[in-house]
């Protein structure tokens, strides 16, 4: 499953040229500041806006290719769409909003399939009602299953969470998770928000003024501080796969494993699955030469220094490999083991005399986790 | 009560008949071309918005002159409408429905486009991503997002045609029974001596007409506005 997009757009004081491919199925997050083109490149492979040249591809299905003269109607793209504003028909109840890209689709989901994802939502008890009478969860709930049933070779989520407050988000985003993890379909989440792009996905394309910046999985890009000060809003940090090992509820811990490295993180409920994802902020990890004791910082991790990269301001920015055996900077470059980023003053790094293939200790003040932990 | 004579309730009669015809028959051409100027790009657009609001400005007497003109039994287009459907206009009811329905036209154009123009455009960007082509997007989501509009439009245009006068008058004369509606009866009345009364009847149950259809129209309004919201 692959998505290829190169495409070139003229519109009064904004040009957009982006460039991008996709090429496995999962989450993808097209990451940017408010204005840099997101929408735009979204319409445009849904077929609502058309480019000036280039071409968009869904595997071997041309969407539009200028040079051909192809240009695919909407409702031959097969995308489903959930808009910012889930644009759910107000006149019709949820079931009818549900269906209503399903009962126009010859190529319907099976039966058990369409109740899976039904199921899923949790909206059997919203079915009659209108949308008027929904949260904005609830809408949005709806918006993913009415574009879900429909049946579509890809999913376009042009920031579905953006319109919902704290709570509501985090009511949905257990939802895109399970997308994420049981359906195998490709899906385009556009966002300017650095918390959903850690949570949720696993590619992502940074796009700034109407350019693509860099295209990457999320484990390399999240660490990039180059993009920080190009794409506004990106807080560079570590995205870290890692295995729930055990839990402790009476001491309100749960031990996870990332690499070989053992850490503690707050009691996590029993969650679906033991595969979780971390998110380390750059500016939540201190450096320090010596192994600190008597210090309230749970997970403090032996590094090696792999480079040291000036940032705009006064800081720098670290980045370490796991472990401080011998050939643990080839090891990182080589056989993926994890790397972890802090950003630390020039002063620090200066006093500290930090330079690379130093051995030192990554102590991490706060570490967000997240994985389908819900009590279900 | 007031009690009517058989004249009277004839010319009331025959006023609703006039009227509910002339909506009934106008409508669907009003959908379509408050759909075109709200929706649609093509050039003449703006003719087309003045031509359908003609009848509001155009003396009524003018627009009688110009049907009697059109649709005469010796005009062109008259001719052949008699002679293919044996359907004639002059000093007929129908041609009576044919005036009022042009002159309430732009009522139910005017109304049906307003309700056309609030409808979310976005909606029907999600309706083409979900599958949906153009007409049955019409079907689907222009026209019951327009219902309350579409009411709204025919219950005024309804209205405005009980009253209409100068182009029935010229246009198919005042034929009691036939084209005799109840201005042209309010009319007859005060050019009757000792007609004052009729008249004074006659123009209270225009005021209770009116008035019936004002209140009618808001219930609609309101039941819709109800509904969409349970």
């Amino acid at each position: 499953m692959s998505i290829g997009v190169n495409v070139e757009y003229h519109l009064k004081n904004f040009q957009l040229s982006a460039e991008f491919n996709i090429p496995e199925p999962g989450i993808t997050a097209l990451f940017g500041p408010s204005g840099s083109g997101k929408t735009t490149l979204v319409n445009m492979i849904a077929g609502l806006v058309r480019p000036d040249r280039g071409h968009i591809q869904i595997n071997d299905h041309v969407l539009f290719e200028h040079s051909r003269g192809i240009n695919l109607p909407v409702r031959e793209r097969r995308v489903g769409c959930v808009f910012q504003d889930n644009r759910l028909f107000p006149h019709k109840s949820v079931r009818e909003n549900l269906f209503y890209g399903a009962r126009r689709n010859p190529h319907k989901l099976p039966q058990d399939e369409q109740q899976s994802i039904l199921d899923m939502l949790d909206i059997a008890d919203l079915m009659d009602r209108r949308p008027n009478l929904l949260s904005g969860g609830e809408k949005q709930r709806v918006a993913l299953g009415r574009a879900l049933l429909s049946n579509p070779d890809v999913l376009l989520l042009d920031e579905p969470l953006s319109a919902l407050d704290h709570a509501r988000k985090q009511e949905i985003l257990p939802y895109l998770e399970w997308l994420r993890d049981h359906r195998k379909i490709p899906i385009l989440y556009v966002t300017h928000a650095i918390d959903e792009v850690a949570r949720l996905t696993d590619h992502m394309v940074v796009i700034d003024q109407g350019k693509t910046l860099a295209t990457g999985s999320v484990f390399d890009m999240l660490g990039r501080t180059d993009l920080a000060p190009l794409a506004g809003r990106f807080d560079a940090g570590t995205v870290l796969p890692a295995r729930i090992v055990s839990r402790d509820p009476k001491a309100e811990v749960s031990f996870l494993e990332c690499g070989e490295q053992r850490l503690v993180v707050p009691y996590l409920g029993r969650p679906n699955t033991d595969r979780v994802r971390l998110h380390v902020r750059a500016r939540d990890v201190m450096i320090a030469r010596t192994p600190p004791r008597d210090i309230s910082a749970n997970n403090i991790i032996p590094v090696t220094i792999t480079k040291i990269t000036d940032t705009p301001g006064d800081t720098i920015d670290v980045t370490m490999c796991f472990g401080q055996d011998a050939d643990a900077t080839l090891l990182a470059e080589t056989s993926g083991r994890p790397k972890i980023h802090a950003r630390i003053t020039k002063w620090s790094g200066s006093r500290l005399k930090l330079q690379p293939h130093q051995k030192v200790f990554a102590v991490i003040k706060s570490v967000t986790v997240n994985g389908q932990l819900r009590d279900r | 009560m007031i009690s009517l004579t058989p004249a009277e309730i004839e010319a009331l009669l025959l006023s609703l008949r006039i009227s509910g015809v002339a909506v009934a028959c106008a409508l669907p051409f009003a959908v379509a071309v408050a759909t075109a100027l709200a929706l649609g790009r093509f050039p003449g657009r703006f003719i087309l918005d003045a031509i359908v609001h003609l009848p509001l400005i155009l003396p009524p007497v003018v627009m009688g002159y110009l049907l009697l003109i059109g649709f005469g039994t010796r005009a062109p287009l008259g001719a052949w409408l008699y002679e293919t459907f044996d359907l004639r206009f002059v000093f007929s009811w129908t041609g009576a429905a044919l005036a009022s329905a042009i002159v309430s036209f732009p009522f139910q154009v005017r109304a049906i486009r307003l309700s056309l123009e609030n409808v979310d455009h976005g909606l029907y960007q999600a309706a083409e991503t979900l599958g949906a082509g153009a007409i049955d997007r019409f079907f689907s989501l222009t026209l019951p997002l327009a219902l309350p509009g579409i009411i709204a439009g025919a219950i005024t245009a309804f209205a405005a045609s009980l009253g209409e006068f100068g182009a029935i008058i010229t246009f198919v004369s005042n034929v009691p029974g036939e084209t005799r509606t109840l201005p042209l009866a309010i009319y007859t009345a005060i050019q009757t001596p000792g007609g004052e009364l009729a008249a004074a009847r006659l123009a209270a149950l225009s005021i209770g007409l009116a008035f019936t259809g004002l209140l009618l129209s808001e219930l609609a309004l309101h039941r819709i506005r109800k509904r969409a919201a349970s």
